[in-house]
C-alpha cells in the first residue's frame, strides 16, 4: 500500500475536523436540551473513521454503534438530514425515529448505529454475506468497541466469518472503557487481536494516527474484495469524554481523564503536517473554518425543520 | 419507616438480603465498582467485596445462565440488566433454561434467580430502551413477574422475591427511580407477599387494574375523574404472575367496570390476559365492556414519546369510555 497522498492527507485533516466539530456542536445542542435522548460522543477517535472509510465506498456497508457519529460522517452521510435526525425532525435521514442511537443512511450503506451493543457485528456479517452472494465486490465493516467482544454475537459473527470467507472487516476502536467500567472488567487479553486468533482472523493493532490506520485498513478492505476473508483491525485509542454526555467519570478519576485528553488524534497530526510542509497553517485554519460553518448551517437547517405528527406513529410499521 | 428514595429502596433490600444470607450475591454490568448503572447497587461493592458484587462483561445471556447454574447448586443470585431491551440478549438463558430447569429436570432442581430490570420510556431513548416487555415473561410457565410502583413496594416485593425459591423477574421503571416515599426500616424487615394485589385507592364506580408506573399515572386520573364525581378504585397487582384474581375480581364486583392500564404496547399486553380473565370468569359481573389503556402498536417512538407513552388522560378516557356503555 502506497503512502496516502497529499491530497488525501489534507482530505483527512478535513474530515477528522469535521467529525470533531459535528460532536462539539451536538454536545452543545444536548447540553442546551435542543436534543433529546441519550448523546455517546467518540470526541478523540477520529482517525479511525476517517481512515477505513477512505478505503470504502457507497456500495460497502458499515454497521456502528452508539458512539458512531464518526462512522456516519466518515461514510459521507449529509450532515444536515442527520443533524435534523438528531434534533427528532421528520427530515432526517430516519423521519425523526432514531435519534443518535441508530443513525442510518441505506442509500451509502451505513446500516445503522444500534443501541444494542455488538448488535450491529452479524448484521454486517449479513450484509458480507450478501455481497459474496451476489457475486459483487462490495464489502462491509462492522464497527464496535472492545467491550462490545464480550457478547456473543460478536464471536459468532467472526466464526461465521471465517468459515464461509466473507469479505467483511471487523474494526474495533478499544477506548480502554465499557461503560463505567475498565477493559479489564471486559477482557482477560490485552488485545481483541487475540480474539481473533481463535477464529484464524488475521488481526492487527495499530495506534490512533490517521495514516497508520489507514494502510493496515487498506490490506484488509484488499483482502475483503478480492475474496481472501476477514480481518480484524483493533485502534487503540482513548475515550475523552464520559460514556454519554453528562456523565461525570467519578469512577475514572480526574488524572487519567486528563491524560487522555493529551492525547489528540488531531492535533498529533495537525503538528505532523506543518513539520512535513505538507500544508501550511493558514490553509489549515481555512480548513476549520469551512468546516465550522458548514456544522453551524447544519444546524441552523436541523432547527427549522418539523417535528413528525403523532399521526405518522403507526407510518411504516408493515411494508 | 423513613423517607427514602426507589432507586435507595433497592438498594436496602439487597443490602440486607446480603446481610441476611451469605448465598445472595449480585452480578452484573457496572454494578460493583460504578455501583449500577442507575445507581442501585453504590455501596455494595465497598461493603460485600467483589466476591458478593461481581461486576461482569457484556455477555447477558452468559451471566443470566451463570447465576442459574449458580443458583441449582445453592446460590442465591440476584442478577442486574442495565435495561430491559437487553434482556432479550438472555432469552434463552430465561425462557429455555431458568423457567424449565425445576419442572422438566422433575422437581430435581430448584432455581432462585431473581433478574431485575428498569424498564419504560420517559428519557426519550428510543426504541431499542425503552421497552416494557413484560408480558413476555408471564407467558412463561415457570416464572414470576414482579412490577413495583413505590419505594415501600420495590423494597418489600425485592425482600420477598430474593426469598423466593423460584425464577422472579423484577421489573422496575426507570422514571420511578428518583421517586421518593417511605420505606420500611431494615429493623422491620418487611416482606410483601407475591401474587397479593394492593388496593391503592378505593372507589365505587369503576376498577382500575394496573401496575408499575401507571398504577401513579391511575391515581392521577382517579383525581381527575373525582372532580367529576366519578370514583375510581385503583388495583395495583404488583405481581403479574401469578396476579391476585381474588383481589380484582371483589373490585370488579364492587363497582362493575374494569379498565386495565399499562405502559406496555397495549396488543397482547398483560391486560388482555386480565381482561379475558374477567370475561371468562365474572361476566356477570360487568355492566359494561372492558377497557384497556396501551402503548400504541409500534416501537418507541424517539421524538413522539410524550403522545406514545400511556398517561393520566387516557386512563380518563379509557374509564369514561367504559362509564358511557353499557352490555
Ligand atoms: C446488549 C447491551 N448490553 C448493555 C448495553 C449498555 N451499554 C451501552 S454502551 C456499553 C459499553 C460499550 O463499550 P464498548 O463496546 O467498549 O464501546 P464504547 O462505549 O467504549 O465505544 C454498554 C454496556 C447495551 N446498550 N446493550
Ligand atoms: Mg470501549
Amino acid at each position: 500500500m502506497s503512502r496516502p497522498s497529499k491530497e488525501m492527507l489534507t482530505e483527512f485533516y478535513t474530515m477528522m475536523v469535521r467529525i470533531r466539530k459535528v460532536e462539539e456542536m451536538l454536545m452543545e445542542v444536548f447540553s442546551r436540551g435542543e436534543i433529546p435522548g441519550f448523546l455517546h460522543v467518540s470526541i478523540g477517535q477520529e482517525a479511525a473513521p476517517t481512515a477505513v472509510c477512505a478505503h470504502l465506498n457507497a456500495n460497502d456497508c458499515i454497521s456502528t454503534t452508539h458512539r458512531g457519529h464518526g462512522w456516519a460522517v466518515a461514510k459521507g452521510i449529509e450532515i444536515r438530514r442527520a443533524m435534523a435526525e438528531l434534533f427528532g425532525k421528520r427530515e432526517g435521514f430516519c423521519l425523526g425515529r432514531s435519534g443518535s442511537m441508530h443513525l442510518a443512511d441505506a442509500g451509502i450503506g451505513i446500516m445503522g448505529a444500534n443501541g444494542i451493543v455488538g448488535g450491529g457485528i452479524p448484521i454486517a456479517a449479513g450484509a458480507a454475506f450478501a455481497a459474496q452472494y451476489k457475486k459483487t465486490d462490495h464489502v462491509a465493516v462492522a464497527t464496535f468497541g472492545e467491550g462490545a467482544t464480550g457478547e456473543g454475537a460478536f464471536h459468532e459473527a467472526m466464526n461465521f466469518a471465517a468459515i464461509r470467507r466473507l469479505p467483511m472487516v471487523f474494526v474495533c476502536e478499544n477506548n480502554g472503557w465499557a461503560e463505567f467500567s475498565p477493559k479489564s472488567v471486559h477482557m482477560p487479553v490485552e488485545s481483541v487481536t487475540s480474539r481473533a486468533l481463535a477464529y484464524d482472523i488475521p488481526a492487527v493493532s495499530v495506534s490512533n494516527k490517521v495514516v497508520e490506520i489507514y494502510e493496515a485498513a487498506g490490506e484488509a478492505v484488499r483482502r475483503a474484495r478480492k475474496g481472501e476473508g476477514p480481518s480484524l483491525l483493533e485502534i487503540r485509542c482513548d475515550r475523552w469524554y464520559g460514556h454519554y454526555v453528562g456523565d461525570a467519570q467519578k469512577y475514572r478519576g480526574k488524572e487519567r481523564v486528563e491524560e487522555a485528553m493529551a492525547k489528540d488524534c488531531i492535533a498529533d497530526f495537525e503538528a505532523e503536517l506543518i513539520k512535513g510542509k505538507v500544508i501550511r497553517r493558514k490553509d489549515l485554519d481555512r480548513i476549520q473554518a469551512e468546516v465550522g460553518a458548514e456544522v453551524e448551517d447544519a444546524v441552523n437547517f436541523a432547527r427549522q425543520c418539523t417535528y413528525p405528527d403523532v399521526s405518522e406513529m403507526l407510518e411504516g410499521l408493515y411494508v | 419507616m423513613k423517607e427514602t428514595r426507589y432507586i435507595f429502596a433497592i438498594k436496602e433490600a439487597m443490602e440486607e438480603e446480603m446481610d441476611r444470607d451469605e448465598n445472595v450475591f449480585l452480578i452484573g454490568e457496572d454494578v460493583g465498582l460504578a455501583g449500577g448503572s442507575f445507581g442501585a447497587s453504590k455501596g455494595l461493592y465497598e461493603k460485600f467485596g467483589p466476591e458478593r458484587v461481581v461486576d461482569t462483561p457484556i455477555s447477558e445471556l452468559g451471566f443470566t445462565s451463570l447465576a442459574a447454574g449458580a443458583a441449582s447448586c445453592g446460590l442465591r443470585p440476584i442478577v442486574e440488566i442495565m435495561f430491559m431491551d437487553f434482556v432479550t440478549c438472555a432469552m434463552d438463558s430465561i425462557v429455555n433454561q431458568i423457567a424449565k430447569m425445576r419442572y422438566m429436570f422433575g422437581n430435581q432442581y430448584t432455581v432462585p434467580v431473581v433478574v431485575r430490570m428498569p424498564e419504560g420510556g420517559g428519557l426519550n431513548a428510543g426504541p431499542q430502551h425503552s421497552q416494557c416487555l413484560e408480558a413476555w415473561f408471564a407467558h412463561v410457565p415457570g416464572l414470576k413477574v414482579v412490577m413495583a410502583a413505590t419505594p415501600h413496594d420495590v423494597k418489600g416485593l425485592l425482600k420477598a422475591s430474593i426469598r423466593d425459591d423460584n425464577p422472579v423477574i423484577f421489573i422496575e421503571n426507570k422514571t420511578l427511580h428518583a421517586m421518593k416515599g417511605m420505606a420500611a426500616d431494615a429493623e422491620d424487615d418487611v416482606v410483601l407477599p407475591l401474587g397479593k394485589a394492593d388496593v391503592k385507592l378505593q372507589g365505587s364506580d369503576v376498577t382500575i387494574v394496573t401496575a408499575s408506573r401507571m398504577v401513579h399515572e391511575s391515581l392521577k386520573a382517579a383525581k381527575i375523574l373525582e372532580q367529576e364525581g366519578i370514583s375510581a378504585e385503583v388495583v395495583d397487582l404488583m405481581t403479574i404472575q401469578p396476579w391476585d384474581r381474588q383481589t380484582v375480581f371483589e373490585s370488579v364486583a364492587k363497582t362493575h367496570r374494569l379498565v386495565v392500564a399499562h405502559e406496555a404496547v397495549k396488543q397482547f399486553g398483560f391486560g388482555a390476559e386480565i381482561a379475558a380473565a374477567a370475561a371468562e370468569e365474572i361476566m356477570d359481573e360487568l355492566d359494561a365492556p372492558i377497557m384497556r389503556v396501551g402503548a400504541p402498536f409500534a416501537p418507541a417512538s424517539y421524538s413522539l414519546e410524550k403522545y406514545y407513552v400511556p398517561s393520566a388522560d387516557n386512563v380518563v378516557s379509557a374509564v369514561k369510555s367504559t362509564l358511557e356503555r353499557t352490555l
